[in-house]
This record gives structure tokens, C-alpha cells and sequence, in this order.
């Protein structure tokens, strides 16, 4: 298995506070890796700094082995990788579809083409298969604003296979779902990651989720890793035991 | 507006197009002269609604591009060019100024960017002023001509008014295109939330410069068309006022509304003449309309109708959803 995502030696400051110190990783192709640890341990800083959201203090970011730290969000997407954040971050007053649509717009054609050419910049049928995909039929004409929580999450994450990444990364895709939405999500995932063979990174408090759904788990604590291996090691690992799981 | 069924809006449409046609055929000189100076407005103000109600940029410098735009038809058409070059030459001048105004939005957002485009205003206003070996300085330009279309002389107040209006309705095919391309969409991303648009791929730089380019662009337009419509200008008309004036209108019709600026101009404009029989009354009534509306829908005279259209469409969900649920306690 070759390696999708190298990250070596990130670290961010702070003022005189270390976020992130010295994280290095990589992430398989294909496999769904998850990201754990208490929370100000520096996860969300470190997707942001992988992302190109905030500038990494040092270290760097590799992409199939091409350097990409320092490049733009939006140029980072472009190159095949996409993310959701910790809170809910939909188009409000756009409908679902239109969400959808604008999710993947930028993955077709260019400028100038995106202007002259069609409204839907032909991803009408891309947007309903994604919204039948995550069973959100019946309010594909809703505005988002008016979905409940949980199905905007839905939608939130719908968001970020629109553009076919091979790599995402998901800021707590689990945080205030319901636990039957929550098992929606975790097959609709599975079905991406094996059909699509999209590699994910997950952050989630929600420790069920993360073991059942990961291959691998890394474990942050104070802006270090501190253990990575199969959920049941991580499980076991006296050190992740004492600064997160709990006795 | 959804609510509305689709005939119907195309039947208004319809009525509204052939009335501003018709109707002013027996307006005085005067009429004529505020209906033109509406349709005018409107393109500068669909300009501003582009760069504000859209993509969310705030600027207070829409006026000065009109100036640019009215100042680049008058030297060009008295220097014997044809209008429809100097119009071309208002939208690139202006688009080129309007990017280059853009980048301080790179980096500052809402009322630091307002005061950086109101800096703008006054050094556009103080060039329009001094430098009289182009502008002609205080004393303006005069004898600015109006065109010939098709062989008509538009020098009367009709002929003139007509190409006002089928300015404005090329203004107002053009802008309904690009808001409901892609670029409109990324555009209201801009605005809503541009660390998620980031993160799907839109180049936030790129069209934050556009936004702010097109918009200008508009504003050129309306300048240019301005120039020959009070065939003299100088610098007052130019001034920050104007841009103030421009941004009311489009708050007031409902910024990022397609509508809002053709409401919010016909408010500007014709509002104040309406009141004029109250005498020295009138610009007082016309402030406390304007709060008035304001205090009552911040989000202008569309928003009234938006929210109105969504209250509709929540009872009759409820409506739905109640039918279903009597439906399974039936069955139940």
C-alpha cells in the first residue's frame, strides 16, 4: 500500500503555545484512518495546517509524494482532497441540490466555461445520485438552513465526495447525530471508501464509531502522538488509556 | 418569488417590459429625463448589488466608477468617437480598476474594506477635480453628443430614453445569466461562507477580484451612459454622495435580490420627485421612509416579500405534514 498522505514533523505555534508539535504520519491509500485525542490536543489545528487552512510553523505535507504545504485550500481540493469541519458548515439559503452542485462546480471544466456553459455546470445527476445516495430525497428542493442537525451533517459530508476526492478528511462527522443517522453514515462511508477507494481521515470523540469504522487509529495528546496502530492496540495502550479512554 | 407560478411571472414580466415602453411615449421632457436617469441607476445599482448583495464585498466606491466610466464617454465622444467604443472603453477602464480595488478585499472585509473603497472615492473625485488638463476640472465638459442608433438621432428626450432602456435591458439579461452560472453560485458562497468554498475548490482570490471587477465594469456602463444623457458633467455629481446613494438603493430594494436594484433606483429616484409637492419637506419624509423600511425589514422591500413567500411555504409543509400524520393515526 502506497501512501496517499505524508505528514512529517508539523508543528504549529501559537504565541508561545505549541498546537501542534512535531506530528508526523502517513495514511495508506484506501484505508479509513481515525483521529483521536482530548480535546485542545491539536487535531483540528493539524487538519488545518495539512489543509493549507493555516500555515504550519514547520514541517511538511506530502501528496503522492509531491509537496503540496503552503498550497491553498482551494488549490488542495482541486488536487483531489477535501474535508468537512467540526461545526456545520452548509449553504443556508441554497437548496440541498444547489449545495451539492456548488460542492462540485469547481471540478468542472474552467473560468470560462463555468460562465457561458451550463447553470448546473452539468452536475444535476451527480447532485440527486449523491442525495439518493445519502437518503436525502425528499428535501433535495430545501433550502439547507431548514434541514434538522442531523441531516445537514448528512449533507455537510454528502459535500465532500461531490468533487470525487481521493482523500477527505472529517472533522467530527459524528457530533450531535442520532445514532440511527449515525449508522447511515457510517455505511454510506464504508461504501465510499471500498466502491470509490477513497481514503479517509476521521477525527471523532465518538469511540464506537471510530473503532468500528477505522483500520487504524492514531491517538493526539498535547500537540504529540501518542500511540498508532488497530483500534483493539490503541484500545490497550496504557499510555492512550491515561490521558483519554479513562479507566 | 418562487411562490408565484411561472405563466404568471412571465405575464408580469411581460406587462412591466411593455409599459416602460409604451407608457412614456407621452411623458414631458422632464419625465422622460428622470425614467432614463432610473434605468441608469439601475445598471450602476445592479453593479453594486453584484459586488455587495451577492458576493458580500461591501464598497463604497460604485459612485466613482460611474465618474470613471461618465468621464471616459464625454472626452472620448467629444474627441468624435462613436458612443458604443467609448461604452466599451468605460466597461475596461473600469473593469481593470474595479480588480485592482479588489485586492485590499483580499485582505480586509466589511467596514475596513468600506473605508478603503471610500478612499478610493475621494481620490477618483479629486482627479475628476484637478486634473482639468483631462477632465476640464471644475468647469466640467460640455456639448457631450449623443449617438446616432441605427441612423436615428437620439437627441431628443425619447430616442435617448429608449436607449437607456435597451441598455438596461442587456445590463439585466447579462447579469441574470452570470447569477445563475456557476460564477453566481460561487459568488453567494463568497459571501455566506468563504472558508467552505475555500475547502470545495473555489478560488476565493480569483472571484473575489471578479466580483468586484464586473460590478465596477457596471458601474462604467452607467456612466458612460450617463455622460451623454445630461450631455454636461463635472466632478460634484461624482462625489461620495453618489456612491452612498447607490448603496441605499441597493439595501433598500434588497441587497442580493435580482430585483432589489431596479426597486431600490425607481425608490431613489422617483421617490423624491413624488414628494416634491410637499416642498422643503420632502428629502425629511424621504429619510424617515427609508428608516422606517429599514427598522422594519432590514433586508429591503424583497425581503419583505422573500419572507412572506417563506412563511407560505412553512404552513403549507405544516399543512402537509399534518395531513400525513392524520393519515397514519387513521390507519393506526
Amino acid at each position: 500500500m502506497s501512501a496517499v498522505l505524508e505528514v512529517t514533523n508539523i508543528k504549529k505555534n501559537f504565541g508561545g503555545i505549541s498546537a501542534v508539535d512535531g506530528v508526523s504520519f502517513d495514511v495508506h491509500e484506501g484505508e479509513i484512518l481515525g483521529l483521536i485525542g482530548p480535546n485542545g490536543c491539536g487535531k483540528s489545528t493539524l487538519f488545518n495546517c495539512i489543509l493549507g487552512q493555516l500555515t504550519p510553523s514547520g514541517g511538511e505535507v506530502k501528496l503522492d509524494g509531491k509537496v503540496v504545504t503552503g498550497l491553498r485550500p482551494s488549490e488542495l481540493n482541486k488536487l483531489g482532497v477535501s474535508r468537512t469541519f467540526q461545526l456545520l458548515q452548509v449553504f443556508p439559503k441554497l437548496s440541498v441540490r444547489e449545495n451539492l452542485i456548488l460542492a462540485g462546480q469547481e471540478h468542472q471544466g474552467n473560468m470560462a466555461s463555468r460562465l457561458v456553459g451550463r447553470s448546473d455546470a452539468g452536475l444535476t445527476d451527480a447532485a440527486n445520485q449523491m442525495i439518493g445516495f445519502f437518503k436525502l430525497d425528499h428535501l433535495a428542493a430545501e433550502p439547507a438552513g431548514g434541514l434538522s442537525y442531523g441531516q445537514q451533517k448528512l449533507l455537510d459530508a454528502a459535500m465532500a465526495f461531490m468533487g470525487g476526492p481521493r482523500l477527505v478528511l472529517l472533522d467530527e462527522p459524528a457530533g450531535g447525530v442520532n445514532p440511527t443517522m449515525l449508522s447511515d453514515l457510517k455505511e454510506r462511508l464504508v461504501a465510499i471508501n471500498r466502491e470509490k477507494n477513497a481514503t479517509f481521515v476521521v477525527i471523532e470523540h465518538n469511540m464506537e464509531f471510530v473503532m468500528s469504522l477505522c483500520s487504524r487509529v492514531m491517538v493526539m495528546a498535547e500537540g504529540k502522538v501518542l500511540a498508532m496502530g488497530r483500534p483493539d492496540e490503541v484500545r490497550k495502550n496504557p499510555a492512550v488509556i491515561e490521558a483519554y479512554l479513562g479507566h | 418569488m418562487s411562490g408565484f407560478a411561472k405563466p404568471l411571472k412571465i405575464a408580469l414580466g411581460l406587462i412591466v417590459i411593455a409599459g416602460l415602453i409604451v407608457v412614456p411615449m407621452n411623458f414631458n421632457r422632464y419625465g422622460l429625463f428622470i425614467l432614463s436617469q432610473w434605468a441608469v441607476m439601475t445598471i450602476a445599482a445592479m453593479g453594486l448589488n453584484l459586488t455587495l448583495g451577492y458576493a458580500g464585498q461591501v464598497s463604497l466606491a460604485q459612485g466613482a466608477f460611474v465618474g470613471i466610466g461618465a468621464y471616459a464617454a464625454a472626452i472620448m465622444t467629444t474627441h468624435g468617437w462613436p458612443l458604443p467604443a467609448a461604452i466599451a472603453a468605460a466597461i475596461v477602464l473600469s473593469f481593470a480598476v474595479g480588480w485592482v480595488l479588489g485586492y485590499p478585499a483580499l485582505r480586509v472585509q466589511h467596514h475596513y474594506l468600506a473605508f478603503v473603497t471610500l478612499a478610493f472615492s475621494t481620490l477618483a473625485f479629486l482627479v475628476f477635480r484637478n486634473e482639468s488638463w483631462l477632465t476640464g476640472g471644475i468647469y466640467g465638459i460640455s456639448n457631450i453628443p449623443r449617438p446616432h442608433v441605427f441612423g436615428i438621432a437620439t437627441n431628443k428626450p425619447l430616442p435617448f430614453y429608449y436607449v437607456c432602456l435597451g441598455s438596461l435591458a442587456i445590463v439585466s439579461v447579462a447579469v441574470w445569466w452570470l447569477i445563475r452560472s456557476p460564477w453566481g453560485r460561487a459568488f453567494m458562497a463568497l459571501r455566506e461562507n468563504p472558508l467552505r468554498a475555500q475547502s470545495l475548490g473555489i478560488d476565493t482570490r480569483r472571484y473575489t477580484l471578479m466580483a468586484f471587477a464586473i460590478g465596477s465594469a457596471l458601474g462604467g456602463v452607467a456612466g458612460a451612459l450617463y455622460a451623454p444623457l445630461t450631455q454636461y458633467i463635472d466632478p460634484v455629481p461624482f462625489n461620495l454622495s453618489l456612491s452612498l446613494d447607490l448603496l441605499m438603493m441597493v439595501i433598500v430594494g434588497g441587497a442580493g435580490f435580482y430585483f432589489g436594484p431596479f426597486l431600490g433606483a425607481m425608490i431613489a429616484v422617483l421617490l423624491p420627485e413624488w414628494l416634491r409637492f410637499t416642498e422643503g419637506y420632502y428629502l425629511m419624509l424621504y429619510a424617515i421612509a427609508v428608516m422606517a423600511l429599514l427598522i422594519w425589514s432590514p433586508t429591503g422591500i424583497l425581503g419583505i416579500l422573500d419572507r412572506y413567500m417563506a412563511a407560505r411555504r412553512t404552513k403549507a409543509a405544516s399543512a402537509l405534514r399534518a395531513v400525513a400524520k392524520s393519515r397514519l393515526e387513521t390507519a393506526q
